[in-house]
């Protein structure tokens, strides 16, 4: 679990810094600036997917594009690492289960 | 028109890979900064242009400095691609025409793949944290100290709830004094340091005490033992989730004189120092040879970073851990020798401008020795116990590895035919340290003999609609299509 440090979370605030996106279609908000993994994990979300291989909850482990752990669907498309991708205002996020899909 | 699109390509953009680009740049060389992040800075310099942690005792001085690095690259007239992941480095077989023998980077951009052919490619890919697996390693909420920093230093994030540190090197320090800093909680620090390496390190310990690090580690160790609880000599670690679930970590047991304790955990952070990010130098097929001092393989480079690849040398922790001020100056070392190869500046002149960041480099690196091998991890994390998971992409557990020892399996290339380890999209990189450690002790011999995986780009997953991007010849089209 994570949380914004307040100085940090009062000027974003103050600034309008934020970013609405939506995680498994409920409404979030983030920093602007933040990875789409940084922005689950402000949001309370530490499992971003289960595996392809014994279907066992994953969350980020690396935060540096090594550890493909963070895959997530991105604006429907799947497989995404969710640490090298800022999140964008209206961006739908939503967390995987098992292998990839088809046009997905 | 040149059939060369820049003179020197620079492929990572932390101190190594500033350092590098700035410099080849100012002496009039077209250089190329290729970085798969938005922002340059690296790892240890991560988001040091835009992090919302405006409060610089939080991240301390030795973060700060790379601001110092971004002005010298835009007064060099460097081209930064931010955003460019780098997949391929290769030297086609036929000559150019001028001698010089192109080297074509495989890259992708904004969605689309693009080849691009340069004169001569600094790596500069920098280092990534020791895999540490232990039992329940890939549940959520177990991540890598560098990770939590990363959180930090991009977007001002640190745990809440129960939080546990556990492993042993100065990263782990420093992130529990930046938390101390930031008033985050932290539960408890596990030191996994073996009592036994003490004896191996000490006769280092000269070299250490006129280390530029020294006095700076020291300040904050001493300020995270007085501050917070401290558990040394921890010889065994375990990440467990709830009773019958898995979905997430509650509590991290520990060994300590052989008797096993247990912490409620929200978040585990582990850390056992970093290794090279070989990735690109081994599949760009550089050669490659196992540091016993480091327990890692490193690319076999000479003293300017020069690999056995004619045209492609490495800078910085890539080449072998020695820290950011090192990579700066093996940067710029690097810069001035491919500079010296293109015949911009001859063998002297290269020899004297090398002669400051030489010694700087010299400075740097004393007392690594003694950080090596006092922070060595123990056996019993380096090839672990049977039930743990190595392989975090395919789910292959140390005694999967082990039993395929037992049935011939004699190296980390077959594991991949008899298991898929070391196949799934991270490419090794988080089990190929694992997976060498285990194979060597169980035949009883150096991980030098057992070897390291064989690694082929693309280095880094991209789509076919990426590679279907790159742009066609007539003659291209025409060889695949029936007629």
């Amino acid at each position: 679990m994570f949380r914004r440090l307040p100085e940090i979370e009062t000027a974003l605030n103050a600034a309008g810094q934020t970013v609405s996106f939506t995680i498994d279609g409920r409404p979030a908000s983030a920093r602007a600036g933040d990875s789409v993994t940084a922005a689950l994990l402000a949001n309370g979300v530490t499992a971003c997917r289960t595996t392809a291989v014994s279907g066992a909850a994953r969350g980020p482990y690396c935060m540096m594009g090594v550890c493909y752990d963070c895959l997530v669907t991105i604006d429907g498309t799947g497989n995404r690492q969710g640490c090298q991708v800022r999140v964008a205002p209206g961006m739908a996020v939503e967390t995987q289960n098992g292998k990839r899909e088809v046009e997905r | 028109m040149s059939r060369f699109d820049f003179d020197i390509a620079v492929v990572g953009s932390g101190p190594a890979g500033l350092a590098a680009a700035a410099l080849a740049a100012s002496k009039g060389a077209s250089v190329v900064l290729l970085d798969e992040q938005a922002e340059p800075g690296g790892q240890i310099y991560r988001a040091v242009t835009e992090t919302p942690v405006r409060d610089r005792k939080v991240l301390g001085p030795d973060y700060w400095h790379g601001a110092e690095l971004l002005g010298p690259l835009r007064d060099s007239g460097a081209a930064h691609w931010p955003g460019t992941i780098v997949w391929s480095v290769a030297r086609p077989r036929e000559d150019a025409p001028d001698g010089h023998r192109p080297i074509q980077i495989g890259l992708s951009r904004n969605g689309s793949a693009a080849m691009l052919t340069v004169r001569h490619v600094i790596l500069a890919t920098g280092a990534l944290e020791r895999p540490f697996p232990i039992p329940g390693w890939t549940l959520p909420g177990v991540l890598g100290a560098g990770a939590a920093q990363v959180l930090l230093k991009t977007s001002g994030l640190v745990p809440s709830g129960a939080t546990v540190m556990a492993g042993s090197g100065p990263l782990l320090w420093l992130l529990a004094w930046q938390y101390l800093q930031a008033g985050a909680r932290i539960d408890a620090i596990l030191d996994t340091t073996p009592k036994e390496n003490w004896r191996a390190a000490l006769p280092l310990l000269p070299g250490f005490l006129r280390s530029p690090y020294l006095g700076k580690g020291m300040k904050l160790m001493l300020e995270v033992r007085r501050k917070l609880t401290v558990i040394g000599n921890v010889t065994a670690l375990r990440a467990e989730g709830a009773i019958g679930g898995d979905s997430a970590l509650k509590s991290v047991v520990y060994t300590r004189n052989g008797t096993e304790h247990r912490l409620p955990a929200d978040t585990l952070l582990l850390h056992h120092g970093v290794i090279p990010n070989l990735n690109l130098a081994n599949a760009t097929g550089c050669a490659q040879r196992w540091d016993e001092q480091q327990r890692c393989w490193r690319p076999t480079t000479d003293e300017w970073g020069a690999t056995s690849v004619e045209g492609v040398s490495l800078a910085g922790d890539g080449a072998g851990i020695g820290g950011a001020r090192a990579a700066e100056e093996a940067g710029r070392l690097a810069a001035l020798d491919a500079l010296h190869r293109l015949g911009r500046i001859g063998r002297e002149q290269r020899d004297k401008a090398a002669a400051p960041h030489r010694a700087a480099l010299d400075r740097a690196l004393t007392g690594r020795a003694f950080l090596d091998t006092l922070y060595t991890p123990a056996e019993a994390f380096r090839a672990p116990a049977d039930d743990t998971i190595v392989c975090r992409c395919e789910e292959i557990t140390a005694g999967a590895v082990r039993e395929a020892v037992r049935l011939g399996c004699s190296g980390p290339n077959q594991a991949k035919s008899f298991l898929r380890c070391g196949m799934g999209p991270c490419q090794g990189r988080l089990c190929g340290p694992t997976v060498t450690e285990v194979i060597a002790a169980e035949r009883g011999v150096s991980p030098a003999e057992v070897g390291y995986y064989r690694l082929r780009p693309p280095v880094k997953p991209i789509t076919l609609a990426e590679l279907a991007a790159l742009p066609k010849t007539d003659a291209d089209i025409d060889a695949v299509f029936k007629h």
